[in-house]
């Protein structure tokens, strides 16, 4: 080399490191916007599986519920709701309670009809029970829902539109203890049944099966009301109103019947002044 | 010699340590500008074999070629056209010049 004064080599050396700088930066960034490219594809192709996955999958959903059928979530609220409605026949521990008529014959001059099981003695009992906690109550086979009936049609009783006769066998899921004790509560109606020679008895069980409800249900006249609709509200509430009216009249004739009865709803109401704080 | 060898592994260590990268906007004028200081490195290398190198117009070469070439490569991009790949074929031309001019200087010797 014929430079070899100081200044010259520092300067060489500071351009070098200049120089050499710029091509490593020169490379790294090369490196990097590939790699940034290469990130971004990789990111895209994961990002396009995850959607293609959901794609299918939603596809899957919706063919499930075209076939009428639905998965996870929503059939397990299905079933909850399901049985809560008594579509599903149920099992568990409570009490089975059976019923049947008095063997007592009537004294002379007396109703005879006060010695056997009325739909009123059944509708207690289901009361009581509700009111101890039973979960779900089968009458004779019969679930009971919401809209089933218990009434009195000629010797039978009328449950979910079929005729029940004595002896009636009432299985109610439970806390048994709760149930049983509500049922021979002081003044309750087995205590009442047993006025009348009818025979009433509890047996706590581990393994109570309810059956489902077999009739059917649907809404002939009911319509869902949308959260638009709620403006009709009003009108609805003056009807309602009105049919308080007609229930109320109602009351009056069931009214008039009980006085038939009246000779046996004598002690019933002493027995209830008895237990009159229970009401 | 050495030292501009010492220089470069500085150079490139110092590129190595540093964080970050070029910004894809900046990358013509960074590579334009990195071919303008190679060319004027070897121009030097050139002159020193020759035996008239000397520092002014060495460093001034270095600095003015750089700015010129990123000037022209932004006039370029300004106005929509490719003008940076001129400045590369021009300073790769001149690079290859030089590099062939010293291999002449160096097998004579």
């Amino acid at each position: 080399m014929t430079v070899n004064n100081k200044h010259t080599r520092i300067l060489i050396f500071l351009v070098c490191i200049i120089l050499g700088f710029m091509i490593t930066m020169q490379l790294k960034s090369h490196n990097q916007h590939q790699t940034i490219a290469a990130q971004r594809a990789e990111e895209l192709t994961v990002r396009l599986k995850e959607v293609q996955a959901d794609r299918d999958k939603l596809a899957k959903e919706l063919d499930e519920y075209r076939a009428g059928r639905i998965s996870g979530a929503a059939q397990k609220e299905m079933d909850e709701l399901k049985a809560r409605a008594g579509e599903t026949e149920l099992e568990g521990k409570g009490i089975i309670f059976t019923l049947d008529d008095s063997k007592q014959a009537a004294k002379a001059g007396e109703n005879k009809n006060l010695y056997i099981i009325h739909d009123e003695d059944l509708l207690r009992v289901v009361n009581e029970l509700r009111s101890a906690g039973a979960e779900a109550i089968s009458l004779n086979g019969q679930r009971l829902i919401g809209s089933s009936e218990i009434r009195c049609v000629g010797p039978t009783v009328l449950v979910n539109e079929r005729r029940l006769a004595a002896p009636f066998v009432i299985s109610a899921i439970g806390n048994p203890q709760t149930l049983e004790s509500s049922l021979k509560l002081r003044g309750g109606v087995i205590e009442n049944f047993k006025f009348w020679g009818i025979k009433a008895d509890v047996v706590q069980s581990d393994q109570v099966r309810v059956p489902a409800f077999k009739g059917n249900r649907t809404f002939e006249f009911a319509k869902m009301v949308n959260e638009d609709e709620k403006k009709e509200e009003k009108k609805e509430a003056v009807q309602t109103a009105e049919n308080k009216k007609e229930t109320a009249g109602n009351t009056k004739t069931a009214d008039n019947k009980a006085v038939a009865d009246a000779g046996r709803e004598k002690p019933a109401d002493q027995q209830k002044n008895a237990g009159g704080s229970a009401k | 010699m050495i030292y501009a060898v010492i220089g470069l592994i500085f150079g490139i260590i110092g590129g190595i340590l540093t964080p970050g990268f070029v910004p894809k906007i900046y990358a013509p004028y960074f590579s334009v500008a990195l071919m303008a200081g190679l060319d004027t490195a070897f121009g030097g290398l050139r002159a020193a074999m020759e035996g008239d190198y000397d520092n002014v117009v060495f460093l001034s070469g270095f600095f003015v070629n750089i700015v010129i070439s990123v000037f022209f490569c932004y006039a370029g991009i300004m106005m929509d056209i490719d003008f940076y790949l001129i400045v590369i074929l021009v300073l790769g031309m001149r690079i290859f010049n030089n590099v062939a001019i010293i291999r002449r200087l160096y097998l004579k010797k």
